[in-house]
């Protein structure tokens, strides 16, 4: 499957002289994480499907600064920011999709006051206007009638009060959505943000990431539905660590829709 | 000798709110240690979160039970207040129940009070009875022992008080029960009182008239000393509350010319430094202590009233950890008082006391486990932010001290030298598409 994947690039797209419709932000996570690879390939084969033309800047793209700036270091945030607004705004970029609820978070809110100002989309939103449009069809294939419950990225949610665009679409796949005790406004942390993915916890009863899988197993789902490549590692691991790895399966959004189409 | 109650009600009245007065003005004083900050956008979404979120309570209802109950002490506290009006004028110019003139009309408006006293009273008693009996987990927290869980039944007690006198005074108001309208609570106490003379129900109501005019004025000087003072403060901190999304976080503009002079390749890096205009710099980055913090800030620690809502939905505190949002809000009004008291016992002036904000009161574990996910300013009935207290915190610790966990270090340095928060070479960062 992986040679049909088409992923050109902004630099070939610039030596074509040629602007993709969209840039698509992979980010670190997308790039480098194995399990969070398989979130950017079924997305890539959703803008394939719908004949989006996107483009990555592969070699070119760098951290967001996000994990620093939350950690503190304002410093190394900006010598971030600035740099890829550099290269986002020598490509002429205007419009950016990304699968990461905190790559969206900082590009969205946080660039413009440092000079790049863009229109950002989490892929569920940029999905669901491919929908909307036509360009995509979804149907439920394999997860018609599935328990999924969806866990709200607190960088996507609360953060920016983006709740409809991935439960749009988890209902589109006619899947059975419930929701968790605590949802939309009201989700617990994964336990990841705030650059707590790159240090062990504070001392404490217990794992934030278990405490939200609980909740999770609550519903009785068969998937656990993520928008947010850190999410997905940490119930991941959750549901590990409740040894429920053989009934729940944790899922990105964009995954779902790929698979229904068995993409 | 006829003026007597008359002078010595204006006497009462004028240093009950004379105190006050000078202690607000403290109170504005110690919100303006901290940085400037300048807030006059938006006015009219401003004036919108005022009125939605402290006037109409838009977020206090978010949970029904103690939000209903609330929103009866609240109405009733307003309401009751042109009762008070009525009071201080009879007070001032030795009238009684000035108000009465108006006819029918007052009947209605103190049968409205006296109901609204009984609701009060009720929701008061529920409110005692959740912190002391039923012990709700959130009112139970370590932060939550001493002054904090006393000065709550104080308030408490102080309402109960308070709502009783109003109704035993309109009970034993011989000439208000004859009048027979507006005494629609009252008149099942008065019976309590038959067999009494006139002149004794009259010495009563005299007494209680007094009491409760008093107790209001204690009660507006305790304010200041109490997280009741959030019945003042929630409206100027929901008009100057957040407006960006919950998950932007400023950018220091101080970091930002910085980064913009190394980034640029004109600039001469042999240059010799230009002359920085006063000010310009900062003293240091983030924060360490209450005055580095801006006044927003102050002003969200002091309108804080030590609800809890933040503390239980934060999911750093529900597993276990030491964060208590709340904990920080109150620290940095418990450091910020201290630092008060400071200027004030040093003529103006801080003397250096050898505490600070950072280690004398928020620890560095509690800081450093926060996830940022926002869910303590989402909870706050009244638009605090601790987070933003968390993260200039974090600042310092990292930008002025270097004292960030050994892990959050390495990821630092990755994302320096390889753009990644992981050790991934960034000529790497397309294999994923041939993989």
């Amino acid at each position: 499957m992986s040679e049909l994947l088409k992923v050109p690039t902004m630099a070939e797209f610039m030596a074509q002289g040629k602007q993709p419709e969209v840039l698509f932000w992979v980010g670190c996570a997308g790039s480098f994480d194995d399990r969070a690879k398989k979130i950017t390939k079924a997305f890539v084969k959703l803008l394939n499907k719908a004949n989006v033309e996107f483009a990555v800047l592969g070699t070119e793209e760098s951290c967001t600064g996000d994990p620093a700036k939350r950690a503190g270091n304002e410093f190394l945030f900006q010598m971030q920011a600035v740099t890829n607004i550099e290269v986002l705004n020598a490509y002429e970029v205007k419009k950016i999709v990304t699968a990461c609820p905190h790559c969206f978070n900082t590009i969205k809110n946080e660039y413009p006051e440092l000079g790049g100002s863009y229109e950002v989309m989490h892929h569920t939103q940029f999905l669901k206007t491919l929908l909307d449009d036509g360009r995509l069809t979804i149907e439920g294939g394999q997860f018609k009638g599935k328990r999924i419950t969806f866990h709200d990225p607190c960088y996507l949610g609360r953060a920016n009060n983006v709740y409809e665009a991935p439960r749009a679409l988890i209902q589109k796949l006619e899947a059975e959505l419930v929701e968790m005790k605590n949802c939309r406004r009201n989700g617990l942390c994964c336990g990841a943000g705030g650059a707590q993915m790159f240090k062990d916890a504070e001392k404490g009863d217990k794992e934030v990431n278990v405490e939200r899988t609980e909740q999770a197993l609550e519903t009785k789902p068969e998937i656990i539905a993520a928008g947010c490549p850190f999410c997905n590692t940490m119930m991941t691991d959750g549901v590990k660590a409740k040894e429920k790895e053989a009934d729940v399966a944790v899922m990105d959004i964009a995954e779902l829709v790929a698979n229904a189409q068995d993409l | 000798m006829h003026y007597i109650p008359n002078i010595l009600f204006a006497i009462v009245l004028i240093s009950g709110i004379g105190f006050f007065v000078k202690n607000v003005k403290k109170l504005a004083r110690n919100i303006k240690l901290g940085r400037d900050v300048d807030i006059s956008d938006n006015k009219s979404q401003r004036w919108k979160n005022m009125t939605m979120i402290a006037l109409g309570q838009s977020k206090m209802v978010r949970r029904p039970i103690a939000g209903f109950l609330h929103l009866v002490v609240y109405v009733g506290f307003i309401i009751i207040n042109i009762e008070v009006i009525e009071i201080i004028i009879d007070g001032l110019f030795g009238t009684h129940r000035v108000f009465a003139s108006i006819g029918s009309l007052y009947g209605v408006l103190i049968g409205a009070f006296e109901i609204l006293a009984v609701l009060v009273f009720v929701s008061v008693t529920l409110f005692w009875i959740r912190r002391n009996i039923i012990k709700l987990k959130r009112f139970w927290k370590s932060e939550m022992t001493s002054w904090p869980k006393n000065d709550a039944n104080y308030i408490l007690y102080f309402e109960m008080v308070l709502m009783t006198l109003f109704l035993v005074m309109n009970a034993t108001d011989v000439h208000f029960q004859d009048m027979n309208s507006g005494n629609i609570m009252s008149q099942f106490i008065a019976p309590w009182f038959s067999g009494l003379s006139d002149t004794t129900l009259h010495f009563i109501e005299r007494g209680v008239w007094w009491v409760h005019i008093i107790g209001i004025l204690v009660f507006l000087n305790y304010l200041y000393y109490s997280k009741h003072l959030h019945i003042l403060l929630a409206f100027p901190n929901t008009f100057y509350g957040k407006l960006q999304p919950k998950g932007q976080m400023d950018n220091l503009e101080a970091v930002t010319k910085e980064v913009k002079m190394m980034m640029d390749p004109n600039v001469d890096p042999f240059a010799a430094p230009a002359e920085e205009a006063e000010g310009d710099v900062p003293a240091k980055f983030g924060a360490s202590d209450v005055q580095d913090l801006n006044w927003v800030q102050l002003l969200n620690a002091y309108t804080c009233t030590e609800c809890g809502r933040c503390t239980s939905e934060c999911p750093a505190n529900q597993t276990g950890k030491k964060l208590s949002p709340r904990k920080i809000m109150m620290d940095t009004r418990d450091r910020l008082e201290e630092v008060g008291k400071n200027i004030d016992t040093n003529k103006g002036e801080f003397v250096e006391d050898g505490k600070q904000l950072l280690d004398n009161y928020i620890t560095r574990e509690e800081l450093w486990a926060c996830t940022s996910c926002n869910a303590c300013v989402e909870a706050c009935p009244v638009s605090i932010d601790p987070l933003s207290i968390i993260l200039e915190m974090r600042r310092y610790l990292v930008m002025e001290q270097s004292a960030a966990p050994v892990e959050l270090n390495n990821m630092m340095t990755n994302i320096e030298n390889n753009g990644a928060p992981w050790p991934y070479n960034q000529m790497d960062r397309l294999n994923w598409k041939n993989e």
